[in-house]
């Protein structure tokens, strides 16, 4: 054998080890998560893989999209959807654990501009202020999207908002277009503007409940492993549910 | 008038640098080996070529000095270029046109239907470029040149891309416009038979100097020149139409130092001609020879020699003042004797006539 | 078919894709004369800033957008002090971004045709008493022509199929800013897939026929030319 032949056999053994030690961790879970959740989802992990020792991989995205992967066989253990609409077509079409379906989150509205006293405690400024566009995430693909509709709606704003409401992807859109300052205020989550101990930066009306239908988030198990298990009996639980609370979520 | 031109222009390892004062009549020609910068000189002139230093006075005209430089367009010239360049988007008509149109209707003193007689393009007029030989190629060029009634008119090794039939096709046309449009040419060339066709004067260039000028007939038979010394070697002899002969059809030629008899031509009584001695073609005796079939027979006064290679001379002739050259053996010379101002008899074997 | 959303952000991409092909074309065929032309030595670092947006990701290039377009940015600052309004999520705001995002598919073709037009037919031109704009419309132009078309399907061509750009500073506002990639994907998300494949093929038929009337009109150039 020449030099040369070596080298690529090497290099095929290399590859070998590589790929065969990617595959020994079992105890590995992989979980597709709405973009929403990302930070109180970190949070959650932390605390499950320093408790349990196992590994959980988050796929971050929109609901839709993980949606569309996982119908054409995505290798999730588990999905936390932005809402429940996805998670139930899952389950109706097979494709979930049967009965696994549950409410990990309820998203709470605000309407938030990062200046100071531009927002009121009663978001009068919807309807008197000046101000060239309102970001909302897309009412037909976002849940927050479409409570902010609803909102505007009950205040009979809707029809005049057309030219000004700006419409992000996803409701990590909205935020970014009111952020960079580019709309001066914006329906955002109030999970995307909480930080866990810090106080709210900017000015935000937090919307009565009463105003929007519930923004509920399910999640569904889709391969029933002993560490899914375990991992979905954490999310239950007391601790997780006060880390989701600390992140701006109601729970259920 | 006269044309007055300094230059100096670095090009890399190259540079030119040349201080000319040519005559604003007739054809110039700028002649040279592939390298010596003759073209830049040309596009110098033109404008195309931006000198560091330069002085450019076409008869009574500043084109370029210290203070100004005329950009090409502003420049009452036509040129030509080596390839013809015809603009390939539109068709041989517009072509020609596409100068005439930019001119002020005072300016228009050459027609076009003129321009297109003179170089023999009309047949051509619809065709696009891409359809036409080479030679058609470049006779469009001349038109398109000639339409823009320039002042002067600069010509880049027109033929030099054209083989030698395209090469007779065109001269005629060359001649026919140097005849009878009174426009100062400046030709550039390498090719010593085009120059004895058409130029009055000649610049010599070498390695970006000018090494001489002058009146064709004159440097052509310059012993101190490299013309004179080649193996094809040539005197220019002007002549005036004489005769003829019709019982021997034959024609007469006179010039100055006597008259020449060639083979018949339909030539006007009084036309003035150029005919070609080749210095291979004469040799030299002591007496008049009268027992000779050769006709052309001068009288003529050595003027100088000069040793090519180790067997042969070339020697300069006087035949009343204008020069005609030799070729003899060494071994000829010392038996005959010659020597500069000896009276000898140059006999031409075979005469060309150019025009 | 198509709804009316739909029909209307068709309108709005081929507006979009014709105002931004314009202008690319006007700001376009200057600079690349003059890149053709120039033998400034540091000419090169134009030539990569131009193709930039060939190499990087439109989101990218959108988000630098939104911040430079917005209230903080040095455009959105100067637009606010002049008393403008801020650019993001309006038509010109799309413009600007499309502008940039498809410069080089205009510039490079324009480039390359100018460069191989060579300097002698405008030195011919010059000889023929045409000042240096008349030689640019009167040769220049019409030698680069095949260029010119390339140059405009290609820019259009790649607008139409804009989307990193539009998503980050559109704002998806319907009847202003909402194109027609973003409609296909929000018909996507949405689960709405007949209508997402009706607008797909549409795209896709528009950008394969213009592709075809170029090369094959580029064809025909050639041989009229040879």
């Amino acid at each position: 054998m020449n030099r040369k032949k070596i080298m690529i056999l090497k290099l095929l053994v290399a590859l070998a080890l590589m790929l065969s030690s990617s595959l020994s961790y079992a105890a590995e879970i992989r979980i597709a998560v709405a973009s929403n959740f990302t930070r109180a989802m970190m949070g959650l992990v932390q605390q499950f893989e320093a408790d349990t020792g196992h590994k959980v991989k988050l796929v971050f995205g929109s609901t839709g999209k993980h949606y569309a992967q996982i119908k054409n066989g995505a290798p999730f253990d588990a999905f936390f959807a932005a809402d429940m609409k996805r998670p139930k077509l899952l389950e109706d079409e097979g494709l979930a654990v049967p009965d696994s379906r549950f409410s990990y989150a309820l998203g709470r509205l605000v309407l938030w501009s990062p200046e100071t006293g531009y927002v009121d405690s009663a978001g009068k400024v919807l309807s008197d202020g000046s101000y060239y566009h309102l970001a909302i995430a897309n009412p037909k693909l976002a849940p927050y999207g479409r409570a902010a509709k609803e909102v505007l709606q009950s205040r009979g704003l809707w029809k005049a908002m057309k030219g000004r409401a700006v419409r992000g992807e996803n409701i990590g859109q909205a935020f970014q277009f009111v952020h960079s300052g580019n709309a001066e205020l914006g329906f955002v989550a109030y999970s995307q503007v909480k930080y866990p101990g810090q106080s709210i930066i900017g000015s935000y009306w937090e919307v009565p409940q009463t105003l929007y239908s519930p923004i509920l988030q399910q999640a569904v198990v889709l391969k029933d492993t002993a560490v899914t298990r375990a991992f979905i009996k954490y999310i239950k639980s007391k601790p997780a549910l006060e880390i989701i609370q600390d992140y701006g979520y109601d729970v259920p | 008038m006269s044309i007055e031109a300094r230059f100096e222009i670095n090009k890399g390892d190259f540079k030119l640098d040349v201080d000319l004062n040519i005559p604003a009549t007739g054809v110039t020609s700028l002649l040279g080996p592939s390298g010596c910068g003759k073209t830049t000189l040309l596009r110098a002139i033109a404008g195309l070529e931006k000198s560091q230093a330069g002085y450019l006075n076409v008869a009574g005209d500043i084109w370029q000095n210290a203070d100004q430089f005329v950009p090409p367009h502003k420049r009452p010239l036509g040129y030509v270029f080596q390839e013809s360049s015809l603009f390939a988007h539109i068709n041989v008509r517009s072509n020609i046109e596409y100068g005439y149109r930019r001119l002020a209707e005072p300016e228009r003193k050459i027609s076009l239907d003129k321009a297109i007689e003179l170089s023999g393009v009309g047949h051509l007029l619809e065709r696009k470029p891409g359809t036409l030989s080479g030679g058609e190629r470049q006779r469009v060029a001349i038109a398109r040149a000639l339409a823009v009634s320039p002042g002067i008119l600069l010509m880049d090794e027109p033929l030099a891309a054209l083989d030698a039939a395209r090469k007779q096709e065109i001269l005629p046309y060359l001649e026919s416009m140097h005849d009878e449009l009174d426009i100062p040419i400046i030709y550039v060339s390498h090719s010593t038979d085009e120059v004895a066709r058409l130029a009055d004067h000649l610049v010599l260039l070498d390695k970006g100097k000018v090494i001489a000028f002058g009146a064709t007939a004159e440097m052509l038979t310059r012993l101190d020149l490299p013309l004179a010394r080649g193996a094809d070697a040539e005197a220019l002899i002007e002549a005036v139409v004489a005769g003829h002969d019709d019982e021997y059809s034959l024609t007469y030629l006179d010039f100055p130092g006597g008259r020449f008899t060639v083979t018949q031509k339909p030539l006007e009584i009084g036309k003035t001609v150029r005919l070609r001695v080749v210095a291979r073609d004469v040799s030299l005796t002591l007496e008049h020879q009268a027992d000779t079939s050769i006709l052309n027979i001068f009288p003529v006064i050595i003027d100088e020699l000069i040793p090519v290679g180790s067997s042969q001379l070339t020697v300069r002739l006087l035949a009343n003042d204008v020069p005609l050259l030799s070729k003899v053996t060494r071994k000829s010379a010392a038996l005959l004797g010659l020597e500069t101002g000896k009276k000898v008899y140059a006999q031409a074997k075979s005469v060309a006539l150019l025009a | 078919m198509f709804n009316e959303a739909d029909l209307t952000a068709l309108a709005i991409t081929l507006k979009l894709a014709g105002v931004t092909t314009l202008i690319l074309l006007l700001l376009g065929t200057p600079l690349a004369w003059w890149m053709a032309r120039s033998r400034w030595r540091y000419k090169f670092l134009l030539e990569a800033v131009v193709a930039l947006p060939l190499v990087l990701p439109p989101t990218v290039l959108g988000f630098y957008l939104l911040i430079t377009l917005g209230p903080h940015g040095p455009v959105g600052g100067l637009m606010e002090s002049l008393g403008g309004r801020p650019l993001a999520f309006t038509f010109t705001g799309l413009v600007i971004g499309s502008v940039i995002y498809s410069m080089p598919f205009v510039i490079q073709p324009l480039q390359n045709a100018f460069e191989a037009i060579g300097r002698r037919p405008l030195e011919v031109a010059a000889t023929l008493r045409a000042s240096p704009l008349d030689r640019f419309f009167t040769v220049a132009m019409p030698l680069a022509r095949p260029g010119f078309l390339t140059a405009a399907v290609l820019g259009f061509a790649h607008t139409l199929g804009e989307f990193g750009v539009v998503l980050m500073i559109g704002g998806n506002i319907p009847g202003e800013t909402q194109v027609v990639s973003i409609a296909i994907y929000d018909h996507v998300e949405g689960m709405e897939y007949a209508h997402a494949h009706w607008l797909s093929a549409g795209l896709l038929l528009l950008s394969f026929l213009m592709l075809l009337t170029v090369y094959g009109l580029n064809r025909r150039f050639r041989i009229m030319q040879s």
